[in-house]
């Protein structure tokens, strides 16, 4: 839609301006993405939480200090092929969201599947890649590829 | 509890772009037909409260400055949430259970027009493992939709017919952008753009406002139940193909013996979602207006369905429902009940 020439037009940064501190639970999983390990935390009813949180989601009980390694390979619980992707999103060619139920964990976790369309299906299996440059974040995950 | 009455609503038509009118001219004109609608005027006024996203208008504490709409001199007691307008009527249902003040203005204004609203609806993701990834609302709701297929709690063509439906009661809706004609088997043939969701399958975003005056005793429509709840942040723990919170709500509100529901969806998909746990069936009148498929202008969606369910019994019906939500797949639910009095 054009505008109006006689409207005003002004640049806008769409941003959070203060610095988060990631904490002891979400710190170690950030640092153990960075050393390529996937981890998740244990609940005080045995659960394995991936992504770890500080809290149990459903009941806000505290977790426990058991940090349990998951994966590299997990199942796919849902996902969607973005045919278009835009500049917001994490890669330039089609590709997959997805929900991927590690092995060992509890809950899914969102990442991205980077392997063709016919090859997605709920229940594949895929298998973590991970970035070369890894410093510490969600994106040190460069996403899941489908095990064929 | 306080037996409140919804004494006057108000709309500004929903526009695909607003350009002329900024967020204090939109407050000033809604407020002022409310207040004209319920024959009360601004003095009498016990408790404002509103609904907006500094996010979505660009620009920090926006709603300070849209007070001027209001008349804030001399000073008033207000308040805000940086939600849908929907929980700025609930939080002054609250006030008026003190029992102190008798009356309430509630509005809530916004424009997406002046940004991207799925940019800024991407803020309220998880910092650390969410939001970083860079996903859209659409992708998270195909994510909802492909589980909701998977379980078979739908297909496809449920999720074109909700468009339709809406397409043909916005139809006669003269407050929102005229819908487009089209089938549900022409809307089948549309690509994919994240599966699978089609573009028509989100909601058409507007600018636009509302506002409501809430009354202790009197007449008009009576809230017989007002309640909200939330799931956890985390998507990966909630069941995607179902809403315990919504469902939790319309229990609260005592939602049974509905006649109309005005229900806020998003997306499509996600009306088989809400019909579900809100206990719709077809003997009721789900959403005349054409619901938010048609309009859905950010912020003002949820009071907006509070609006649209008081004209429903203004209309004739004897109860009608009305229903927000907020946050990435159906998170955050809120239900009011209304009676004819």
């Amino acid at each position: 839609m054009s505008l109006p020439t006689d409207d005003l037009v002004s640049p806008f940064t769409l941003e959070y301006t203060y610095k988060r501190s990631t904490g002891p639970v979400i710190g170690r999983f950030l640092a153990g993405l960075r050393d390529g390990q996937l981890l998740g935390v244990r609940t005080l009813t045995g659960d394995v939480l991936v992504p770890p949180t500080e809290y149990e989601p459903t009941t806000g009980d505290a977790v426990t200090d058991e940090f349990v390694e998951v994966g590299p390979e997990g199942t796919v619980s849902t996902w969607t092929w973005i045919s278009n992707p835009g500049p917001k999103d994490p890669v330039s060619v089609p590709f997959a969201w997805a929900m991927v139920h590690l092995d060992g964990a509890s809950t899914p976790m969102l990442h991205v599947v980077l392997s063709p369309e016919a090859s997605l299906k709920t229940g594949a299996r895929v298998r973590a890649k991970f970035a070369e440059t890894r410093v510490g974040h969600i994106r040190d995950l460069a996403g899941f590829e489908v095990v064929t | 509890m306080r037996s409140i009455s919804i004494a006057g609503i108000a709309q500004l038509p929903s526009k695909l772009a607003e350009h002329h009118m900024d967020a204090a001219e939109l407050v000033q004109a809604v407020t002022a037909l409310a207040l004209a609608d319920a024959g009360i005027e601004r003095k009498q006024i016990g408790f404002v409260c509103s609904g907006s996203s500094d996010y979505i208008m660009g620009q920090p504490f926006s709603f300070v400055m849209a007070l001027d709409g209001v008349g804030a001199w001399p000073p008033i007691r207000e308040s805000h949430v940086e939600m849908d307008g929907a929980w700025a009527l609930y939080e002054a249902w609250v006030r008026l259970q003190h029992g102190d003040i008798d009356t309430a203005l509630v509005y809530s204004f916004g424009k997406s027009s002046v940004g991207n609203v799925d940019d800024a609806l991407g803020m309220q993701l998880d910092p650390y493992y969410v939001a970083p990834l860079g996903v859209s609302p659409m992708a998270l709701a195909a994510l909802q939709a492909r589980a909701l297929l998977d379980a078979r709690f739908a297909n496809e063509r449920d999720f074109a017919q909700a468009v339709m439906r809406a397409r043909l009661a916005g139809a006669r809706n003269p407050n929102i952008p005229t819908p487009t004609a089209t089938t549900v088997d022409a809307l089948l043939a549309a690509p994919w753009v994240a599966s699978p969701l089609r573009a028509h399958d989100a909601a058409v975003r507007t600018d636009g406002a509302a506002a409501i005056v809430l009354r202790a005793g009197g007449p008009g429509p009576k809230i017989t139940g007002f309640a909200h709840r939330i799931e956890p942040h985390a998507l990966g723990v909630r069941d995607l193909t179902t809403s315990p919170s919504a469902r939790r709500a319309a229990d609260d509100a005592g939602a049974s013996r509905i006649d109309v529901a005005e229900i806020h969806t998003p997306y499509a998909s996600q009306e088989t979602i809400l019909r579900n746990a809100l206990g719709l069936n077809d003997r009721m009148l789900v959403n005349p207006s054409g619901g938010t498929l048609v309009a859905e202008t950010p912020m003002v969606a949820g009071l907006l369905r509070v609006v649209e369910a008081t004209r429903a019994i203004r209309d004739g019906a004897h109860r009608a429902l009305a229903h927000a939500t907020s946050g990435p797949c159906l998170q955050h639910n809120l239900v009011c009940v209304l009676e004819s009095t």
